[in-house]
């Protein structure tokens, strides 16, 4: 389901008929596929990018190579800030709604230091930055980027903190201030990081530009609350040479949350739904406004309120977040969030298969089995551990299926779990040989049982009953 | 937490009623089991979908001679659009002039533009939240415990205390000693407790079951026989019950279905159907089922906000108000594990797990929230209220973020 689409000719799906029509239609296999219809479908699910097809990269081929590269930009802009490999991609969107195809290019975090701060706390929150870790599902959740701020008002302090960091961390970096002055001695401290510039605004531009040119490095447009001026800041931007731009509309905490979640919506909807190209960026979000706002409330209250204040923006479109509070119990929220938003809505998310510990299991645990969905398995997997019992727990590769879609559509079958059976040597680590099935898998125990000769029990339908089930109903 | 309150209270600092107070009594977050309600979670696959794309631009701006010297004007024209479906308006509880006891009904959906996209249109009903209250003690987080714990034997007392130091627009009573696994409380033993909860609070109620699709149909009749035109929402029905049965007893008594489905549009869409063979489409609230922040949110936000588009873009079948079992964000480990010292104070992290996974359903167009957590259910509050105050922002001060001396 999409909203209606209107305005401009030129908006319309791609088919990889489309792509097809433009590839060299050699069938080389150079880039991997089977055949150029292969490839084109790739392209289409943005699974491959069109630069993978040697053939397409020679000179003769070159109009259908732009060709292509225009058919397949997105309607918000992708920017790239920094260099190297912690270089991250800001925008590249395709779609409004995630259900629609797919979001790219998690919204970046930003964490930011000041050119006031003391030289320890400057490397300790670089560090702590740098070192922000989290393991969930099998992704490492990250921080992206260190927001430099001017608040000495002194450019030769500004220039010598923003070396200080780039001596230290090579993740990409925003110079805030809006200052011309400042953000060239900012710049003149890393003239080839190509940090993400704040910002031009309706006072600056001329000088924003001419610096954002002169060290190639992507610009912040600002027009706090004003579109129209945002609009116009783009459209004199790009006409004065400037490419790379992230628009700022402003982030209002508390009364002004309405204005904000309003521009942010109106700008993505009118880059992708109305096909508005001076509003096709990525968007920056200043959860950090909230400090702004403090009054009398504990630090606590405005990490509370900025890190909600972050949820909301990175569901409602924002490709870059500027965030003040780096604790721990308030960017996990966050940083979860975004990968849960940024998943691909087109592919089961799926756990590899095999054999599983929990706890420290002997010969005379039990044995369970579940499915190798992300979400099943993580669910079963942590009502066993949260029951404190020792087991162990075989994923069966579903295809990234459910318990219950698995067996109705045939990829969970007795003869899978025969051979995940086999192939995980349970044999040789227990005495027994009793397997808890699933309760959602009933229906398939008996033939589980002829294939494998293990005796299976049907466990709870529910894995949080598991605990209650071990308690009543299992002996080696 | 008690020390830190302490320090800012010796600054001079004034919070009350603030998070902290909610949030100081968070000192022993320990997870007994906690039920997640998502049994098995499905993908939702677009059949046939191709991407959409840009066509070429083939319009290319006319390259300008030399750098532009003054700004170039240009208009942002707000990109309103208009939807040929809306949300039906169902209304919760009955005053006495409506036919029941309640001190106020409250009025939820008819929406006509997507979750506050109030550019368009202004909220017509905020959306509301209904606290949880158990009728028998039931493995609950210490981290809610904490907050209740004087009133967990008595389902009146919990519930006033939701209403007047919560601040929730509703009540859930959840009858759960009639699992006939557990205590098997007789439908009259059910009646019982309403009648205590409706002696306490004049808030309308949601009546929650033990999860049984045979007792439960028992015990939802028999108490919406005896409190017939209170206008409770009966939470829930689903496909494995006797929804031809259930679907009766909440239309001859004057009440409202909440139609609960396993993550599937489908699904929900033909329960709905069998509803709709003896309840008005003004009698339902849909539950698509919601799944914990890390947990599964993902699939949650894109089914409903899905489903909201829908019913926006003329799916009648989808075009129903919507709940949320919220609570279900303390299924994550993450809300109420003790981590290690980077990611704590654990109370202030578990709440604040409740929030985003709230104010994620809340931009997906949730109407009402079943909650648990004090401080979760201020802060939507407070978010709601700011949504729909129709004050403008000031940009001016914004900018000021840039030096804000920290």
């Amino acid at each position: 389901m999409s909203e209606k689409r209107k305005g401009k000719a030129g908006i319309k799906e791609l088919s990889p008929i489309d792509v097809y029509k433009l590839l060299p239609k050699t069938n080389c296999k150079e880039c991997g596929e089977d055949n150029c219809m292969a490839f084109a479908t790739k392209i289409v699910n943005r699974e491959v990018s069109v630069d993978q097809c040697p053939p397409l990269l020679k000179k003769e081929n070159e109009k259908a190579y732009n060709q292509l590269k225009e058919m397949l930009k997105p309607p918000v802009k992708e920017v790239v800030v920094g260099e190297g490999e912690k270089a991250v991609k800001l925008g590249g969107k395709l779609v409004m709604y995630r259900h629609e195809f797919t979001y790219f290019n998690p919204t970046a975090i930003a964490i930011d230091v000041t050119d006031e701060m003391p030289e320890e706390e400057l490397l300790s929150r670089i560090k702590q930055t740098e070192q922000f870790s989290y393991e969930y599902i099998g992704y490492t959740l990250k921080l992206d980027m260190i927001a430099v701020r001017s608040t000495s008002g002194e450019p030769e302090k500004f220039k010598a903190t923003v070396k200080k960091v780039v001596e230290n961390t090579n993740i990409p970096l925003i110079l805030c201030t809006l200052n011309p002055n400042m953000a060239e001695a900012g710049l003149m401290a890393a003239p080839k990081a190509r940090a993400l510039l704040y910002a031009a605004t309706m006072d600056n531009w001329k000088d924003m530009a001419e610096l954002a040119l002169m060290y190639n490095c992507p610009l912040v447009v600002s027009a706090p609350n004003d579109l129209s001026m945002l609009a116009s800041l783009v459209k004199t931007l790009i006409a004065y040479g400037v490419q790379d731009l992230v628009l700022d509309p402003g982030t209002f905490p508390n009364e002004g949350l309405t204005d904000t979640l309003n521009n942010f919506t109106m700008l993505r909807r009118a880059a992708c739904k109305a096909g508005e190209e001076l509003v096709g960026f990525p968007l920056m979000g200043v959860p950090m406004a909230a400090w702004l706002d403090k009054g009398e409330a504990a630090d606590e209250v405005v990490k509370w309120r900025e890190a909600y204040l972050a949820a909301m923006l990175i569901v409602r479109f924002a490709d870059v977040l500027v965030m003040h509070g780096a604790d721990g119990w308030s960017l996990l929220p966050n940083v979860v969030l975004r990968q849960n938003i940024y998943t691909d809505p087109r592919k089961p998310v799926a756990v590899e298969p095999g054999l599983k510990t929990i706890g420290a299991p002997d010969e005379n645990s039990p044995v369970f089995f579940t499915t190798n969905f992300a979400l099943t398995y993580y669910t079963v997997a942590s009502d066993i551990e949260n029951s404190k019992i020792n087991a162990y727990l075989i994923v069966v590769d579903t295809e990234g299926m459910s318990v219950d879609s698995g067996v109705a559509g045939r990829k969970l079958t007795a003869e899978k779990v025969a051979d995940a059976i086999k192939d995980a040597d349970i044999e040789s680590k227990v005495k027994h040989r009793k397997m808890i099935i699933p309760g959602k898998a009933s229906r398939i125990s008996g033939e589980i049982e002829e294939l494998s000769g293990w005796k299976v029990q049907v466990g709870p339908r529910d894995s949080s009953e598991i605990p209650k089930y071990i308690i009543d109903k299992w002996q080696s | 937490m008690a020390d830190k309150k302490k320090n800012n209270e010796d600054r001079g600092i004034n919070f009350s009623p603030d998070l902290l107070d909610l949030l100081a009594k968070f000192q022993e977050i320990e997870l007994e089991d906690f039920e997640l309600e998502v049994g098995t979670l499905e993908l939702w696959l677009q059949s046939g979908a191709l991407p959409r794309h840009l066509m070429p631009q083939l319009k290319v701006a006319p390259a300008l001679k030399g750098k532009p010297k003054e700004l170039m004007k240009a208009q942002f024209v707000p990109p309103v659009e208009t939807y040929p479906g809306k949300i039906v308006e169902v209304k919760l509880g009955a005053t006495k002039g409506e036919g029941g006891t309640r001190g106020r009904s409250i009025v939820i959906g008819g929406e006509t533009s997507p979750a506050f996209y109030t550019f368009e249109r202004p909220i017509l009903h905020p959306p509301v939240v209904t606290l949880d209250v158990f009728d028998m003690k039931i493995p609950l987080s210490k981290a809610v415990k904490m907050h209740v714990k004087e009133v967990i034997d008595d389902p009146a007392a919990w519930a006033k205390l939701a209403v007047e130091k919560f601040g929730a627009d509703m009540v859930t009573v959840h009858l759960i000693s009639v699992d006939p696994l557990l205590k098997d409380a007789t439908p009259k033993d059910a009646v019982k407790t309403v009648e205590e909860v409706m002696q306490a609070v004049d808030v309308p109620l949601v009546i929650g079951g033990c999860g049984d699709p045979v007792k439960d149909a028992d015990v939802f009749a028999e108490i919406a026989e005896v409190f017939a035109g209170e206008r409770f929402l009966i939470n829930s029905i689903t496909q494995d019950m006797d929804v031809e049965r259930c679907a009766k007893f909440v239309k001859n008594n004057g009440h409202v279905a909440l139609s609960f489905t396993p993550m599937d549009l489908n699904l929900q869409r033909e329960l709905n159907r069998r509803l709709y063979d003896f309840l008005g489409k003004e009698d339902i609230i849909m539950d698509l089922t919601t799944a914990a922040l890390g947990y599964g949110l993902d699939y949650a936000f894109t089914n409903m906000e899905r489903a909201r588009l829908a019913g926006l873009m003329g799916d009648v079948e989808l075009a129903h108000p919507m709940s949320s079992g919220t609570t279900n964000a303390w299924a994550a480990r993450e809300a109420w594990l003790k981590m290690s010292s980077e990611w704590e104070p654990r109370e202030l992290r578990g709440p604040l797990w409740e929030v985003t996974t709230a104010l994620t359903l809340l931009l997906a167009g949730v109407d009402l929230f079943m909650m648990m957590h004090p401080a979760a259910v201020k802060t939507l509050k407070e978010v709601i209220g700011q949504l729909v105050s129709g004050k403008k922002a000031d940009g001016s001060k914004f900018v000021d973020w840039v030096s804000l001396k920290s």
